[in-house]
C-alpha cells in the first residue's frame, strides 16, 4: 500500500482538533499547557458545546490561551479568574465556564478569589497547571515550588525559614464543601494525556449538569523555568513533583 | 409585578437596589461596606432572581466585585456593583480594563471620608479618583452624581443607557447622605431583562459564545505585546472620549440667570448649597448656582460662559478642593475663584455657606 | 488478525522539536531531522514509515498538534 493511499481523509486517526487554530503557540517547546488546550478543544468539540462555552484566561504562561483556542475568552486580571467565571455561570447558566490558570495565578494571588468560588459550589471547571514555577516572568519562586528546588527568585532552592512550603491547593479544595470532584492529573506520558482528557471531561459534564464546582490539578513541567530538556523535564517531574503531588482523584462526588 | 407600589419612601442606596431590578439589570455583584451595605441587603431582600431573574451574590472582596462586572458586561450582561471610597479604591485593579476592553458596567460609588479607612460619614473626597481615572493607563469613565434620592433612582436607568451606548464603564458617585438620607421616591416601570437573542443582536462583540459557528471568536483582553497597536486602541478610545465630551455633558441650573455670583457644587454640596442661596437671596445677594451631573465629561463650556459674566466663583464641596481645579482650569479664571469645603465626613451647613459668601463682600 | 498499517504527518513548519513524540513512539520509528525550519528547530520525521501502526501516540503526545496520523488496515 503506497503513502498517498493511506493519507487519504478518512484514514485520519489524530489530528490537531478543528477548535484549536493554526496560530503558532508561543509556549516553549515541549510545554505542557500545549498539550492542555490540546484537550481542551478535542473535548470541547467532541461535546459539541462551543457555542455555549466561555473560557476564562489568566495572567501567565497561559495570558494568550485565546490565541489559540475559536472560542469566547475574557482575559482575567492577575488571579481573578475564578471570580469571573462565577459571575459568567450565575449570569449564563446554561452555559460551561471554565477557568484556566496556572501556580502563580491560582494558588498565589487568585487564592482568595480560588478558595471563595470553589466553596460556593459554583458550577464552573478550574484547570489548574501546575509546573512549580513561574514561567512567564522567567522562572520565579511559586507557591507550590518544591522544597530544595532551585529558582531565580530562590537561587540557593527553596527552604522553610526563607520561603515556606509548597501548597497542596487541591487538598484544600477537596475539603471544600462546594466542590464535587477534584483531581490531580499529569501530561507526561500518553496514558496520563488519555486520563487528564476524561478528567476534565468530567469536570466538564459536571458543571453543565450543576454538580458543583470542579477542579481538576495537572502536574506539568517548565523545561525553560526548569533548565532542561522537555524528556528531561518529564523524568523530573516523575522523580520529584509526583511523589509530592500525587496523581488520582482527591473527591469524586457522584450524585 | 405592576402592582408593586411604585412610589415609596426609600433611603438613596435602596433606591439604587430598586432602580437596578426595574430597570431590567441581569445582575449585582457587591461586597458589604458602610454607608452604602442597604444596596446589597435591599437586593437579598426583594429576591429579583425570583421575579425579574437578576442575579444577586455576596462576592468575597471589591476586587471579585469588580471582576465580576468586567466579566459580566464582557459577556454582553448588563451589571453592576456598589461600594464606598476605600473599597472603589480596591475596585482600580480592573476598571482599567473595563475601558480599554470596551466594556459596559456600573459602579455605585457611595463616598465616605478618606484618605485610607478614614470615616463613615458621607464625603465628596473621591471626585478625582471617579474623574480622572483612578486606576492606570489613559482611560475616562463617565461619572454621574446625584443630589437627591429621585435622582439616584433615576440615575441607574440613565448609567444603563451611556453604558451600553458608548461601552463604558459608568461611575455613579454618590455619598453617605445621599446613600442614606430617606426621600420620597417614584420608582420606574418595570422593563423586562434582554433576552439572549437581543443580547447577540445588540452585543455582537461580546464573549458568550452565541452564534460562534457563524462569527470569529470574541475575546476580551487589554493585552497588547505591540506598542503600536497599544497606542492604536488607546487613540481609538480618546476618540469616543472626545464624541461623550461633546455629546453628554449635563449640568443643572439654579438662579444662574441674573446671578452675580455662582456656586459651583454637585451632589451633597450643591443640595446645601441651594439652601444657602435660598438664604441669600433673602438677603439680596444674587446668588445662583451650577450642578454639573456629570463630572466627566464636565461642563467646561458652560463654566466659561458663565465665568464670563460673573463677578465671582464659590466651589463648595465636601472635600479639600478637588473639582476646584476643574472649574479654576475651565474657567480660565476669568473671575476669582473662591472655595468652601468641608472633609472627612464633616458636612457643611448652608448657614455657613451663606456666612461666608456674605463675608466674602462686594465685587 | 488484521495488520494496521499507518503514516503520520508532521507539519515540519510549526514543530518545534521537542523531542516528545521520538520518546512516546512505543516502536521507535521517529527522530529528529538534522536540517532546521525556519524557527531554527529540529523537525520531527518518521524513521521506518513501513513499521508504523498508526498508534496515535505520537499525535497524541505533540504539544502542538503537529502530527496528523493516519491509519488503515493492510
Amino acid at each position: 500500500m503506497d503513502e498517498k493511499t493511506i493519507k487519504s481523509p478518512q484514514n485520519i486517526v489524530y489530528q490537531k482538533p478543528r477548535l484549536m487554530n493554526d496560530t503558532p503557540m508561543h509556549y516553549c517547546p515541549g510545554c505542557g499547557h500545549s498539550i492542555v488546550h490540546k484537550l481542551v478543544a478535542e473535548i470541547l468539540d467532541e461535546m459539541g458545546i462551543e457555542e455555549k462555552t466561555i473560557g476564562v484566561c489568566p495572567v501567565g504562561c497561559a495570558v494568550f490561551a485565546y490565541r489559540y483556542l475559536d472560542i469566547d475568552w475574557i482575559e482575567a486580571a492577575h488571579g481573578r479568574a475564578p471570580a469571573c467565571a462565577s459571575a459568567l455561570k450565575r449570569l449564563w447558566p446554561e452555559h460551561l465556564v471554565f477557568t484556566y490558570q496556572g501556580d502563580g495565578d491560582l494558588a498565589c494571588i487568585g487564592t482568595g478569589e480560588t478558595i471563595q468560588t470553589l466553596n460556593r459550589g459554583e458550577n464552573i471547571t478550574v484547570i489548574f497547571i501546575n509546573n512549580a514555577i513561574y514561567g512567564m516572568t522567567g522562572g520565579q519562586m511559586a507557591p507550590t515550588t518544591l522544597m530544595g528546588m532551585k529558582t531565580s527568585t530562590c537561587p540557593y532552592g527553596r527552604q522553610a525559614d526563607l520561603h515556606g512550603f509548597p501548597l497542596k491547593i487541591s487538598d484544600i479544595a477537596a475539603t471544600l464543601e462546594g466542590t464535587c470532584y477534584v483531581t490531580r492529573q499529569a501530561v507526561n506520558t500518553v496514558g496520563n494525556i488519555a486520563r487528564a482528557k476524561k478528567a476534565i471531561r468530567q469536570a466538564f459534564e459536571n458543571s453543565l449538569q450543576g454538580r458543583g464546582s470542579s477542579l481538576v490539578e495537572i502536574v506539568s513541567t517548565c523545561s525553560a523555568g526548569w533548565k532542561m530538556t522537555p524528556v528531561q523535564s518529564n523524568q523530573w517531574l516523575t522523580e520529584n513533583m509526583l511523589p509530592y503531588y500525587p496523581l488520582g482523584d482527591l473527591k469524586n462526588i457522584k450524585d | 409585578m405592576q402592582k408593586d407600589n411604585d412610589i415609596l419612601l426609600l433611603k438613596g442606596n435602596e433606591a439604587i437596589a430598586h432602580a437596578a431590578i426595574r430597570y431590567g439589570y441581569d445582575g449585582f455583584f457587591g461586597y458589604p461596606i458602610t454607608p452604602q451595605s442597604e444596596i446589597l441587603e435591599t437586593l437579598a431582600l426583594l429576591k429579583p432572581w425570583e421575579t425579574t431573574g437578576m442575579v444577586v451574590l455576596q462576592s468575597e472582596s471589591e476586587v471579585a466585585s469588580i471582576n465580576m462586572i468586567y466579566a459580566g458586561g464582557g459577556s454582553g450582561k448588563c451589571v453592576l456593583t456598589s461600594s464606598s471610597s476605600v473599597g472603589v479604591s480596591l475596585m482600580q485593579e480592573v476598571i482599567p480594563y473595563m475601558a480599554i476592553c470596551e466594556v459596559p458596567g456600573l459602579i455605585v460609588s457611595v463616598q465616605r471620608g478618606g484618605p485610607g479607612l478614614g470615616t463613615i460619614q458621607p464625603s465628596q473626597s473621591d471626585y478625582r479618583q471617579a474623574t480622572c481615572g483612578g486606576g492606570n493607563g489613559d482611560y475616562r469613565t463617565i461619572v454621574l452624581a446625584p443630589c437627591s434620592v429621585q435622582e439616584s433612582c433615576d440615575m441607574v436607568g440613565l448609567a444603563k443607557e451611556l453604558m451600553m451606548k458608548w461601552r463604558t464603564p459608568v461611575i455613579i458617585l454618590s455619598d453617605g447622605s445621599i446613600g442614606q438620607m430617606m426621600e420620597k421616591c417614584i420608582l420606574p416601570p418595570y422593563t423586562p431583562r434582554r433576552t439572549d437573542e437581543e443580547i447577540r443582536r445588540q452585543c455582537p462583540w461580546a464573549t458568550n459564545g452565541l452564534g460562534l459557528k457563524d462569527r470569529k471568536p470574541n475575546v476580551m483582553t487589554s493585552l497588547e505585546l505591540d506598542q503600536a497597536l497599544m497606542e492604536k486602541r488607546n487613540r481609538e478610545l480618546q476618540k469616543k472620549y472626545a464624541r461623550i465630551q461633546q455629546e453628554e455633558v449635563r449640568a443643572e441650573h439654579y438662579h444662574t440667570e441674573d446671578a452675580e455670583t455662582l456656586i459651583v457644587a454637585f451632589g451633597s454640596a450643591a443640595r446645601i448649597s441651594m439652601g444657602a442661596i435660598d438664604n441669600l437671596r433673602q438677603q439680596g445677594h444674587k446668588v445662583g448656582l451650577l450642578r454639573p451631573v456629570t463630572l466627566w465629561p464636565f461642563p467646561e463650556k458652560e463654566i466659561l460662559e458663565l465665568a464670563s459674566r460673573m463677578k465671582r466663583i464659590v466651589v463648595v464641596e465636601l472635600n479639600e478642593g478637588q473639582m476646584l481645579r476643574d472649574v479654576q482650569w475651565a474657567s480660565q479664571f476669568r473671575c476669582p475663584i473662591e472655595f468652601i469645603g468641608h472633609s472627612g465626613g464633616v458636612i457643611i451647613t448652608p448657614d455657613e455657606i451663606s456666612r461666608k459668601i456674605s463675608e466674602m463682600g462686594k465685587l | 488478525m488484521a495488520r494496521f498499517k499507518g503514516i503520520i504527518e508532521v507539519d515540519t513548519k510549526r514543530c518545534k522539536g521537542c523531542n516528545l513524540c521520538v520518546v512516546a513512539c512505543p516502536l521507535k520509528l521517529i527522530e529528529l531531522s538534522p536540517l532546521v525550519n525556519r524557527n531554527g528547530y529540529n523537525y520531527a520525521v518518521q524513521t521506518d514509515p513501513e513499521k508504523c501502526n498508526g498508534c496515535s501516540s505520537c499525535g497524541i503526545m505533540c504539544p502542538d498538534g503537529c502530527i496528523t496520523v493516519y491509519r488503515t488496515k493492510e
